[in-house]
């Protein structure tokens, strides 16, 4: 077990995005932080969470130190509730069984829309990315917490290419798009936590986590933040937290 | 992109419930004319298999004959979990070309299917070697340079358009897709105003690959499969395919199927070969019976990721046309990692 006291920055987005969930939610998690932050939110407050994976699993139980590749591993079966087909348990989040989608992202925009399939023009791109696997369809389906890297690279002002939709262009243009369920709920980084004005639907900053500031939140966002009139503070992570999620991953496969 | 290409356009006119205008949906319909068989066809092309109650045991060599080339394929499995490799490694073997592949999510299969160049079009919903290993450099090269085709939908959106194969109907609707970009580069979806609540539907068609390649736990010498742990999109794939591999790290007698009906996922009436290929996955996993290899899957990685198009040479030329049979391929992986992966397959239960 690791045992140093600097906590890497997906340590942070682990503990910081983990404590989003409330005991009782059924969360659809990703692979990567969001599968370990609801894992460790399952063990350390919430032991009414239910974990989905897009593999086709209804409540997980991650086993310590077995974190699985993908969430379409036989690990993420281990002590499930019940194993069931890719598109079906797909399908609860479209009839509405799912509280919270739980996902990373590449890059992502003011108005909360994710992408990872293109990095420049898609007719001739300059990187083609993996796409978007069930990232669309939970982020289509039910409300979304984001944990992602805060760079100005990945959060632009218009991402490229919308992969997974939030609030598309803002105001009222998801309803219009035909998405009348779910959107954008929260962004967790290293730096910041966000929400979503609830008129234009633009991301605005509601915590900063310790030690940052907003100029700093900014230096860092290439396109203007929006700063909650209530702004507060995120608590740091604490030993309970850091032991667990060390316990969890061991190897730091998700939090080098 | 323009911001207001991004989503159709809310206010266009909705004609015979179709929300794209009059050209859209008359050359949206030829495209699915293209894409999906007649109802008539798809009878046809069904009722004129051998459907018998018959032993389809054959070799991984044999078993390559079904698939013709230009042939749509549909591949089971996810990511790293049950994928057909025997039998992608047999088609390789085989030469094959113009493949047309399917697969809920795509993993180093894909870039092996790339990087022989059978096939030159894959439709998933994600294509990398894993999320461990960043982005396949081998997807792309292919893509990036033209050279090959990644059709993106929604995970959902593949699953109900096997779900419409499978059921012997064109199209699914969904509620995913709609408003983003990815729905964008897919003019074979279609929005449809509902006609009951007058909702935005995206309508998906169905898929019916010319030939499915599934690897399952068990199953008998007619094809009844049996599949532990997650069983993904294969009962859809093998319902909706014309013609269906299996692969299989046992063939069991009828008896022992019959023993435990419930676990039977295919029917054999659904089967057209069945090829007993242990370690079937390798380097990937068979739940309950061997993890992912990881160490294989690691080293595989660095080279390919590392050269594209030399490193994929240098990996077909030891692991794939090298070995003489699967077995030989199983060798140059290693015993010792066999038995790693096979121990921490088995111990799943465990904790």
């Amino acid at each position: 077990m690791h045992s140093e006291a600097r906590v890497t920055a997906s340590e942070l987005l682990a503990i910081l995005s983990a404590r989003q969930l409330r005991d009782g939610q059924v969360v659809f998690a990703g692979v990567g932080i969001p599968l370990l932050a609801a894992t460790l939110a399952q063990r350390l407050r919430c032991p009414g969470l239910t974990i989905l994976f897009e593999g086709g699993v209804i409540g997980a139980f991650i086993e310590p130190g077995r974190l699985p590749p993908s969430t379409n591993d036989q690990r993420c079966t281990a002590r499930a509730n019940m194993v069931l087909g890719s598109a079906e348990v797909l399908l609860l989040l479209q009839r509405g069984y799912v509280d919270v989608g739980f996902m990373g992202g590449a890059q992502i925009d003011q108005y909360g829309n994710l992408n990872s399939s293109f990095i420049g023009d898609p007719a001739r791109p300059k990187t083609r990315l993996p796409g978007t696997g069930g990232g669309n369809d939970i982020s289509s389906l039910t409300s979304m917490i984001v944990a992602m890297k805060h760079e100005k690279r990945r959060f632009v002002e218009n991402v490229d290419f919308i992969t997974s939709p939030g609030w598309i262009r803002g105001r009222s243009s998801r309803c219009e798009s035909g998405l009348g369920m779910g959107g954008m709920f929260r962004v967790v980084t290293e730096l910041a936590v966000f929400d979503f004005d609830e008129e234009t639907r633009r991301m605005r900053a509601i915590a900063l986590n310790p030690g940052v500031s907003c100029e700093q939140v900014q230096a860092n966002t290439g396109f203007p933040l929006v700063f909650a009139s209530d702004l507060g503070e995120t608590e740091a992570p604490s030993a309970d937290e850091l032991a667990m999620l060390r316990h969890l991953d061991p190897d730091r496969k998700y939090t080098a | 992109m323009p911001p207001d290409a991004m989503s159709p356009d809310p206010d266009g006119p909705v004609v015979s419930g179709f929300s794209r205008t009059g050209d859209d949906v008359v050359s949206g319909f030829s495209r699915t004319e293209r894409l999906v068989p007649s109802y008539s066809q798809l009878r046809q092309s069904l009722a004129r298999r051998d459907r018998s109650l018959r032993s389809k045991v054959m070799s991984i060599e044999d078993a390559t004959s079904l698939v013709r080339d230009g042939d749509t394929v549909g591949i089971g499995g996810s990511t790293m979990s049950r994928t057909p490799m025997g039998m992608i490694w047999a088609l390789i073997r085989a030469r094959k070309s113009r493949l047309s592949c399917i697969r809920s999510i795509v993993s180093s299969d894909g870039d092996l299917l790339f990087g022989s160049r059978i096939c030159d079009r894959i439709t998933t919903s994600w294509f990398s070697q894993g999320i461990l290993w960043g982005v396949s450099k081998v997807m792309r090269h292919h893509v990036e340079t033209g050279a090959a085709a990644y059709d993106e939908w929604s995970h959902m959106a593949i699953g109900m358009r096997f779900r419409a194969g499978a059921m012997g109907l064109p199209f699914m609707p969904i509620r995913s897709m709609l408003g983003s970009d990815v729905l964008q580069q897919r003019p074979e979806a279609i929005e449809m105003i509902c006609p009951y609540t007058r909702e935005k539907l995206l309508l998906v068609p169905a898929i019916n690959p010319d030939v499915a390649l599934i690897h399952v736990q068990r199953c008998d010498e007619f094809g009844n499969a049996q599949i532990d742990g997650l069983p993904f999109m294969d009962i859809d794939l093998a319902m909706a395919a014309n013609r269906v591999i299996l692969t299989t790290e046992r063939i069991v007698s009828n008896d022992q199927i019959r023993r435990a009906p419930d676990h039977t996922k295919i029917p054999f009436f659904a089967v057209d070969a069945v090829v007993e290929l242990p370690f079937g996955c390798a380097p990937h996993e068979c739940s309950g019976v061997y993890e992912p290899m990881m160490q294989h899957m690691e080293s595989y990685v660095a080279l390919v990721n590392g050269d594209p198009v030399d490193g994929m040479r240098q990996y077909l030329d030891q692991f794939v046309f090298g070995p003489s049979s699967w077995t030989g391929f199983l060798e140059r992986i290693g015993v010792d990692e066999l038995v790693r992966a096979s121990r921490a397959g088995r111990s799943l239960d465990d904790a």
